[in-house]
């Protein structure tokens, strides 16, 4: 509350470097972290008053302090504390445990060292000491321990590089330049020591690429940005060391103020159950006041009359305050219809559902080694509940690897493998590979199984050549050569890499550039093009081309880019070759792989003199720079000469389109959030089938401003399919629904979501959005998923998952009702977030249609068992009211209401729900359908607890009304009377023990060894139990406790105490039996059919299952592989990112005319390409 | 919590299951393939069949009709008498007993009646009240257990729940409480008036009408071993109601104080407001007559029990006994009526399941 106290009134911060006492005044949060909630010493008071804030505590505990009171105890304190000691116990112990892990955690990153320049000296420090104003060094492969202003590093020009995956999920490496001034300051710790300039900045917020602020040194003013910031959660790559100054500290840092609040999760089964037992709880009240008058009016009636043999004990002055007394001690004895051992027994259904969620082997990963993991114990219920997927891209649903697949070049394709016969072969694990040993410099994890595409490099066909030397020239590609050989290429998307990687194993090895030359190694042979001009790339031209002169002196152009555009600026006489290609890109994009066209282009000296000369111009015009500039690149990249062809397989995790097709098939909705741009994110919706050729329409909504959002939610035809859609959903039946919702998609992207998200739009966005079968959202940003999900819990109040792998997709996990995190790759932000992990986007479908499903339908089962049998077991009572009195007389025996529902009736009821299963799982997968009444609500619902509850009244009325008649004038067989109460009471207990065991073995389903002993154990226990406690020595003991001896033995060996027993059961149990089996066989549900299909399939034995195969039927262009970003060109060739050429690593000497510019003289040809609005 | 998977991170960059070279040694995180823990347990899976739940019906429907009409049958073999003697008509002989009633003067009365049939075997006389609320949680309360166990403290310190009826005059009341207080005290005598008019008194025992285990278990006498009552309820007073004190409830050894058997047959309490408890047994004879036969019978009435306060009803039942006990007409009717039904459900379950019943169901799965 503090933080939030103090950032609340904080509107501009103020930090001054290397000096604490002046920074401490603003008490700024510093570096630690706690999110623990208690210590030893706390534990015990907090969790014991967190736990009585709970409703159901706090009512036993009343209840308990009710109880001591002896004018209205009608039950014994033990009946009581018992259960309520068990419940608090076991979620203090969980409690304590969960506790104890976030201490360990909090401890092992407040712990971290970090160097800190303190006094003049770096110092080591735990993190959690660092505090705002520090400066501290980083070194390589380190996580930046605060929000930090890049001071200066060991790279030229104040560069350095880093990681951010663990904020935006996005691998690639981001480029982060430090002031000039500052820069300057190296690593001397003494000009450091001495720096100290003074920060004015924002306060802290969420906003991950914003930052605004300013330093005011040596009375100067330097204006700062996000491009000047290491964010904490960051990771240095390539940079041997930096100097940063801390801004934002521990949890004011973006990185912990884009966490949101962690809420405590609850499923709608919770929500639902605190509801009803309210509900209860008023109905319990209406049963003591209804009690309690009754009580009124018999003590008046005539109560009063038998004073003679019953006087009032001095405090009860009139009937109406006996009646007052009667109401309290009704509702202890009524408390059970609110069932204690409920939550208890909740509790240890979810832990053990969480635990076969975590034993099960097919979720297993045994690459990663990693096995599912239930992280939270209290959603189980709701996976089988879900109606929306949200999930992250990169990561989850691919792999984020790139693979260079299969390639056209001059008309043929390469790729494929075929047998002798000239079928086409199914490539997989134990294909063989291509041997690249001819070739010192290849990258031995690259793959390639076709090995016609060698023999054509080793013929030295010229355009094969042609076509890899292109691969090799025209990218933006920083190499790096640790030790001779060891090439690592730091490419901007991986799409580049894998590129230049394929380039590579073929023979055309890029070994090296500098701002002008690009050095090649061409089959062995060492050849360095000059480098004149890199056209950048950008969303608007689709490609990028480079011109460079080749040793011969000859000028070439060499181009890259989507199919649609490259073809329009072709040479006239490559139609032949266009139409050959454009069939092999289909066959491509069919694949689902992400394809580029090739064009090169000779360029003529006079042409290109010319050419060059009106870019320089241009670059430097004023106004309108970059259209000019982008006129000019039109016009040279005309005319030119396809060469071919590359299919990229952006490799999606395994089984992502069958697990997708089968999600959809039970009716789950996924949408796609991602930060990826449009382009890459539609291309994975066509692999993944959730975009379709045969849908009708694919709506893409990339407006700029409200009304332009506003307006394309709104397009004529859009709405007024809509319109058509809706009517016609509204009239329909729910079983067409899906056939019409399939036919449309939606495409948004980040820009346009900000306004479809603000208050006017949102409702029409949520309408139209769900009337589409896919939804994709692209370019969003963390906090926007989070809104997305947030928008679909208000307005659809439907179940909601979110599924990433990244610190991006933090806040949407947590926003969503249950948070699913991909363990096992890169990062753990996602996981540690998240309430379910698991290493592979495909056990989803699992943990959903088969754990999801168990765990509901268990839940379910459960809860409506538990109501009826505490109906039944506790109403008898309140029919015993009319006939006692109204006096709170107990039908059974205290310890059987204390025992009944922690020893005789609990372990059959945990059995059910942790092993049952209606349809095996198998099945469950097979028949993805069997997961709608999950998603209706239909197993447990107010409905269902009305009808369950009904069931224990009747059961309760006619366990006590049987014994009733049958025992108003019954006789033992040896003359002595046996209506007494005691007798009565075992007659009761006894039937309805039978009665709920005879109950909960019709509601299971799958009765495994466990419970067979559970349902005969508890039985036998019963009996044991019932023996034991009516026996002579128990009551020799404690003949105050125990004043049922000898009923049992003088009850139960009568023949009508059992005749009565076995008429009360029938009675009880055959209309269930009867109504049951009319469900069954007039309207069977699916899972009935699927049951029956089941059993008869047992019966005939194993048989062939045909599994529905998901077939690819995308036939869609997916010809935009770029997935980087602009402005790298420039960098390269103003020399900034190169580095200084040490002496052994680099063969070639790299000297550069643009070394002597000045960083801000970067005013190369290329600066102007710079910063085009993304 | 975000921060804390920097370090999670680094522990998962070598975790065992990476170096695989060392075979088994390595440990990996793979969940063990047991039954158990894969869900894959064998289990029987029943479903609610026409070919398991008509069948049931049919049988349910078989097994009681027979039962209920056996029930039945015996019931109403059975023979039983009922007198009320309460009083509460002018023309009763107990009308001014339960009118002027106070505890000093004992008042008799005496009832004629008849049997129509002679009553075979042993006969059972029991004493029915109604509307006498034996189940009121007060009063079901107000007792001593380990009192009427014997208990030597407790004697002289009975229970708080005894109260009022705890103490008496400062000394502890023996038996404490309601129900020992109100316990039923009317005498009643039967005889036979033989059909030349003369009155022959019918032999009634008093022993064996309550349970073994309360008689030898549940209730005992203070003072172990000492025979002399009188000296072991020295110190205690009788309950207010009575007309003499525990120890004076016999003469016999074995059925005075806490054992007397109408004292513990009272002690049962009844579950409901109307009830009868045993009072005597008519035992029968050797010889071949039978042990009421046919004829007329006069009814003794020691009238001490005051019942008109609360509109109560007293009653003595004669009654003999057979293998399922009493006269009970309930049990064979409800059996032979549920048997019916289930009988009757069972057949509309078949022709429900014949006329519209899916039997094929599984084929139109939509999947």
């Amino acid at each position: 509350t503090k933080l939030n106290f103090s950032s609340a009134l904080e509107e501009e911060r103020h930090v001054r470097a290397n000096d604490r006492d002046y920074n401490e005044r603003f008490s700024y949060a510093d570096n630690r972290i706690k999110t623990a909630k208690y210590n030893v010493f706390t534990f015990l008071p907090i969790n014991l008053f967190e736990q009585f804030q709970r409703f159901a505590n706090a009512y036993f505990l009343v209840l308990l302090i009710l109880q001591l009171i002896p004018e209205i105890s009608s039950l014994s304190w033990f009946t009581t504390i018992v259960p309520l000691v068990l419940v608090l116990a076991i979620t203090a112990v969980k409690d304590a445990t969960d506790d104890y892990f976030r201490h360990k955690s909090d401890q092992q990153v407040n712990t971290r060292q970090s160097q800190v320049l303190i006094k003049g000296k770096l110092q080591n420090e735990k993190w959690m000491n660092v505090r705002v104003g520090d400066i501290i060094k980083l070194e390589n492969n380190q996580f930046v321990a605060a929000d930090l202003l890049l001071l200066s590093s060991s790279e030229p020009y104040g560069l350095c590089y880093i990681e951010t995956a663990e904020l935006d999920g996005e691998t690639n490496l981001k480029v982060r330049q430090a002031l000039t001034v500052t820069s300057d300051l190296g690593d001397d710790v003494a000009k450091l020591a001495d720096f100290s300039g003074e920060v004015i900045c924002e306060p802290p917020n969420n906003k991950l690429d914003k930052f605004t602020g300013t330093l005011c040194w040596k009375d100067n003013k330097y204006s700062l940005d996000n491009e000047k910031m290491l964010l904490r959660g960051c990771v240095l790559r390539n940079t041997e060391w930096c100097f940063g100054l801390v801004i934002f500290a521990g949890l004011q840092t973006k990185l912990m103020q884009n966490c949101g609040r962690t809420k405590f999760k609850r499923t709608s089964i919770d929500k639902l159950m605190n509801t009803l037992v309210l509900w209860i709880f008023g109905f319990l009240i209406c049963m003591g006041i209804i009690l309690a008058i009754g009580n009124t009016i018999w003590e008046q009636k005539v109560g009063s009359d038998f004073w003679e043999y019953l006087q009032w004990k001095e405090l009860t002055i009139n009937a109406v305050f006996s009646g007052f007394l009667t109401f309290w001690s009704y509702i202890i004895i009524l408390n059970t219809v609110v069932p204690i051992s409920l939550y208890v027994s909740v509790e240890v259904l979810r832990l053990g559902h969480s635990y076969f969620i975590n034993w099960d082997r097919r979720m297993y990963y045994s690459r990663k080694d990693t096995p599912a993991e239930a992280r939270t114990t209290t959603l189980n219920e709701e996976l089988g509940q879900v109606e929306f997927i949200f999930s992250d891209k990169t990561g989850t649903l691919t792999q984020n690897i790139m693979v260079f697949n299969k390639c056209s070049i001059n008309g043929k394709t390469y790729g494929d493998v075929y047998d002798e016969f000239g079928h086409k072969v199914d490539i997989t694990e134990k294909t063989p590979c291509v041997d690249f040993s001819f070739n010192p410099l290849m990258d031995r994890k690259f793959r390639f199984h076709d090995s016609s595409l060698v023999e054509a490099i080793k013929l030295e066909e010229p355009l094969v050549q042609e076509f890899f030397r292109l691969l090799a020239l025209c990218h933006t590609i920083m190499p790096e050569e640790r030790n001779e050989g060891e090439l690592v290429y730091q490419a901007q998307s991986p799409d580049e890499g894998a590129l230049v990687t394929a380039a590579r194993n073929f023979g055309f090895v890029f070994r090296s550039r500098t701002p002008e030359t690009i050095t090649l190694y061409e089959m062995g042979q060492a050849v360095t093009y000059q480098l004149l001009a890199i056209l950048d790339f950008n969303n608007v031209r689709k490609r990028m081309s480079v011109i460079v002169r080749n040793p011969k002196g000859q000028l070439k152009l060499y181009s890259k880019g989507a199919d649609t555009i490259l073809f329009d600026r072709l040479d006239p006489s490559n139609e032949e070759l266009m139409f050959t290609t454009s069939e092999h890109l289909n066959e491509f994009a069919g694949e689902g792989l992400r394809t580029l066209a090739l064009a090169y282009k000779d360029l003529d000296e006079d042409v290109f003199d010319e050419w060059m000369k009106k870019l320089l111009f241009a670059s430097t015009a004023l106004d309108n720079r970059e259209e000019k500039l982008g006129a000019l690149y039109e016009e040279i990249e005309q005319g030119m000469l396809l060469l071919g062809a590359t299919a990229i397989e952006d490799k999606l995790q395994e089984g992502v389109p069958e697990t997708i097709a089968c999600l959809t098939l039970a009716n789950i909705k996924i949408w796609v959030l991602t930060g990826d741009k449009l382009e890459t994110a539609m291309n994975i919706g066509y692999s993944c089938n959730m975009l379709r050729d045969d849908m009708n329409t694919v709506f893409i909504i990339s407006g700029h401003t409200m009304l332009e959002v506003q307006q394309e939610l709104s397009k004529d035809k859009f709405s007024s399919g809509l319109d058509m859609e809706k009517t016609e959903l509204y009239s329909s039946d729910s079983v067409f629904e899906e056939t019409i919702i399939a036919e449309y998609a939606l495409i948004i992207n980040g820009h346009s979501l900000a306004h479809a998200l603000e208050a006017d739009l949102e409702q029409i966005l949520v309408d139209v959005a769900c009337l589409c079968k896919t939804v994709i959202c692209c370019r969003v940003t963390p906090l926007q998923k989070a809104l997305v999900v947030e928008l679909i819990k208000r307005h659809k109040r439907a179940v909601t998952l979110a599924i990433g792998d990244g610190a991006n997709d933090v806040s949407m996990i947590k926003t969503a009702h249950i948070g699913v995190g991909i363990s096992g790759q890169e990062g753990m932000q996602a996981v540690l977030a998240s309430d379910y992990s698991f290493a592979q986007f495909r056990y989803l479908q699992r943990l959903l249609l088969v754990h999801g499903r168990w765990s509901y339908h268990r839940m379910c089962n459960f809860l409506c068992y538990f109501f009826y049998k505490n109906f039944a077991f506790t109403l008898v009572h309140f029919w015993y009211g009319f006939l006692c009195g109204f006096s709170a007389q107990t039908v059974y025996d205290q310890w059987f209401i204390t025992l009944f529902n922690i020893v005789y009736t609990s372990l059959p009821v945990l059995a059910m729900g942790l092993f049952d299963q209606d349809v095996n799982e198998q099945y469950s997968l097979r028949f993805p359908n069997l997961y709608r009444p999950g998603q209706l609500n239909q197993l447990f619902n107010k409905r269902k607890f009305f009808t369950c509850t009904l069931q224990g009244v009747c059961t309760s009325f006619i366990l006590f009304f049987i014994p009733y008649g049958a025992f108003m004038t019954a006789v033992r067989d040896d003359g002595a009377h046996i209506s007494d109460q005691q007798t009565f009471a075992v007659t009761i207990a006894t039937s309805l023990v039978i009665v709920v065991s005879v109950q909960i073995g019709l509601d299971t389903n799958y009765w495994t060894a466990v419970n067979h002993f559970f349902i005969w154990g508890s039985l036998a226990v019963y009996f044991a139990i019932l023996f034991a406690m009516h026996s002579d020595g128990i009551f020799t003991i404690f003949p105050n406790q125990f004043p049922f001896i000898g009923t049992a033995r003088n009850s139960l060996n009568q023949k009508i105490v059992w005749l009565v027993i076995l008429l009360t059961t029938v009675v009880c149990i055959m209309p269930m039996v009867a109504v049951r089996f009319i469900k069954a066989d007039l309207y069977p549900t699916q899972t009935d059919k699927v049951r029956l299909l089941q059993q008869a399939t047992r019966k005939q034995g194993p048989q062939e299952q045909n599994l529905r195969r998901v077939r690819r039927t995308s036939s869609r262009r997916s010809a935009y592989a770029f997935a980087h970003q602009q402005g790298y060109g420039e960098l390269i060739t103003s020399g900034k990112n190169m580095k200084v050429p040490t002496s052994s690593t680099s063969t070639y000497p790299l000297s550069s005319p643009t070394r002597g510019l000045t960083g801000t003289s970067s005013a190369s040809i290329c600066k102007c390409f710079r910063h085009q609005k993304h | 919590i975000m921060a804390s998977s920097y370090g999670a991170k680094e522990e998962d960059g070598h975790h065992p299951g990476s170096a695989g070279l060392g075979g088994a040694a390595i440990r990996t995180k793979k969940p063990d393939n047991t039954a158990f823990k894969q869900q894959r347990l064998p289990a029987w899976q029943p479903i609610l069949t026409a070919g398991t739940v008509l069948p049931a019906f049919f049988i349910i429907g078989l097994i009681f009709i027979p039962i209920g009409i056996g029930l039945y049958v015996t019931s109403n073999n059975i023979k039983e008498f009922e007198l009320d003697y309460t009083g509460t008509d002018m023309s009763s002989p107990c009308f001014n007993c339960s009118q002027s009633w106070n505890s000093t003067n004992t008042c008799k009365c005496e009832l004629f009646f008849s049997l129509d049939q002679p009553f075979e075997s042993n006969v059972f006389m029991y004493y029915g009240l109604s509307n006498f609320y034996q189940n009121h949680r007060r009063y079901v309360k107000s007792r001593d257990d380990s009192q009427l166990n014997g208990d030597e403290r407790s004697l002289k310190e009975p229970s708080k729940e005894c109260e009022p009826y705890r103490t008496n005059e400062n000394k502890p009341i023996a038996p404490c409480g309601a129900i020992a207080n109100s316990m039923f005290n009317d005498t009643l005598d039967l005889f036979y008036i033989d059909p030349n008019g003369k009155k022959r008194p019918i032999s009634l025992t008093k022993k064996g009408i309550a349970w073994w285990t309360d008689k030898h278990v549940k209730f005992r006498n203070p003072g172990g071993s000492n025979s002399n009552l009188t000296t072991v309820f020295k110190d205690t007073a009788k309950p207010v109601n009575w007309h003499k004190p525990v120890y004076e409830l016999d003469v016999d050894i074995e059925n005075n104080g806490f054992i007397n058997e109408d004292f513990i047959v009272w002690m049962r309490t009844a579950a409901l407001p109307t009830f009868r408890k045993l009072y005597r047994i008519i035992q029968k004879n050797n010889d071949m007559t039978p042990t009421l036969p046919r004829g007329n019978y006069s009814l003794a009435v020691t009238y001490n029990y005051p019942v008109r306060s609360f509109e109560g009803r007293k009653r003595m039942i004669l009654s003999t006994i057979s293998w399922m006990g009493g006269k009970n007409p309930f049990l064979g009717i409800a059996y032979i009526t549920v048997g019916s039904i289930c009988f009757f459900l069972g057949v509309v379950l078949l022709f429900i399941h014949h006329k519209y019943g899916n039997r094929n169901n599984s084929s139109d799965i939509a999947s």
